[in-house]
């Protein structure tokens, strides 16, 4: 089945991106697909390559880089909460003018469109927030 | 089409799970979880409410459970325990999931 | 309407200002009316405080989105559902909410109220029969 997951809440603040990663590991696990992970309201911080975690806590960030990587997930952060927090890539930081890049390479910026296509698309939509 | 709703405020906190409760039809699925385990145990305010709850299925996240030092044995009747694998089967047998955050 | 065509539910159960949900929810709302799906509205909880009129955000200093609402029609988004029980809890009326219309094309541009204030039972119903609910 194909699934897609969206997260409303940034990463330690809520269990939200800790269950949405759990959920999503699990689907994989049992063989769904999972179309893409919508990264909206402060969830958009799950994305920031510059969190330092201390040692002996999970590392969220990476945790989703690494699942993205291990099973190519479309990781979707939404261009205009992203921009209200400060996550930028390189296209946001060229056209805004900003002086640095915080994205995981992992994750993808786009626009609101991305989690409308993502509920077309996939047979569930389960929503993560606080 | 039967639905899933899930709950992760603590009912003592919030009024999702009052809200869900007043939304879920007969032969839907409610899944507690996070802070919404609070809900599944015995003894409090919402034991009757679920009981009350005709043709609905209560589930509840085992691992958020055992992280807040919660019993299984201490569960309202009826509520069933599942993990994250038992919540994707959840998710995927239902029509929707609809998420009462 | 094509065989993409989902029914699509934004349930509200946040008021506005003391959190982003409600603006970027209607947000979505509004990107999410380009793709042609069957949408509808759920107020419910203190969702219902996102459509009462009079909002004046001037001396708070943030954005007043309510008037954002009344532009829905024009986006053909016509359907918004708001729970009885949960105006009456907090003792609102339907006079306290904006006047939320839209054109009906089919029917000479006749106006017609956007709002439907149903019960939680009916509101239930309608939600059963979706095929997205979206949670801000």
């Amino acid at each position: 089945m194909k699934f897609s997951i969206q997260i409303n809440e940034g990463p330690y603040q809520h269990q939200a991106a800790d269950s949405a990663y759990l959920f999503t590991k699990a689907a994989l696990e049992k063989g769904h697909e999972i179309f893409r992970v919508f990264f909206y309201h402060d969830g958009v911080g799950n994305s920031t390559r510059l969190t330092t975690p201390p040692q002996d806590d999970r590392n969220i960030v990476k945790r989703w880089a690494e699942l993205g990587e291990q099973y190519s997930l479309d990781l979707v952060v939404c261009v205009a909460a992203a921009q209200r927090r400060g996550i930028v890539d390189d296209g946001e930081a060229q056209r805004n003018g900003k002086d640095a890049t915080n994205i995981d390479p992992h994750f993808r910026i786009s626009g609101l469109g991305q989690l409308i296509e993502a509920a077309v698309q996939s047979d569930r939509l389960v929503v993560f927030g606080d | 089409m039967s639905e899933l709703h899930t709950v992760n405020k603590s009912p003592y906190e919030k009024n999702s799970f009052d809200s869900c409760i007043g939304y879920a039809q007969a032969g839907s699925a409610v899944l507690l979880f996070e802070d919404g385990v609070y809900a599944a145990m015995s003894g409090g305010a919402t034991e009757a409410k679920v009981k009350a709850a005709e043709g609905v299925k209560f589930y509840a996240l085992g691992p958020d459970m055992k992280a807040r030092g919660l019993s299984v044995d201490r569960v309202i009747e009826g509520v069933e325990i599942v993990d994250y694998a038992g919540f994707v089967d959840l998710a995927a047998e239902h029509s929707k999931v609809v998420s009462w955050v | 309407m094509s065989e993409d065509t989902k029914k699509f539910m934004y349930l509200n159960r946040r008021a506005p200002y003391g959190t982003i949900y409600a603006w970027e929810s209607l947000e979505v709302v509004l990107i999410g009316a380009a793709f042609e799906q069957d949408v509808s509205l759920a107020f419910v909880d203190d969702g219902v405080y996102q459509i009462v009129k009079g909002q004046d955000t001037g001396e708070v200093d943030m954005k007043n989105f309510s008037p954002t609402y009344s532009a829905l029609g024009d986006y053909e988004v016509t359907k918004l559902y708001v729970e009885k029980e949960s105006l009456e809890e907090r003792g609102l009326t339907l006079d306290d909410l904006m006047h939320l219309t839209w054109e009906d094309e089919d029917e000479d541009w006749a106006e017609k109220d956007s709002i439907r204030l149903v019960s939680r039972e009916e509101l239930a119903k309608v939600m059963e029969g979706q095929d997205v609910v979206f949670s801000f």
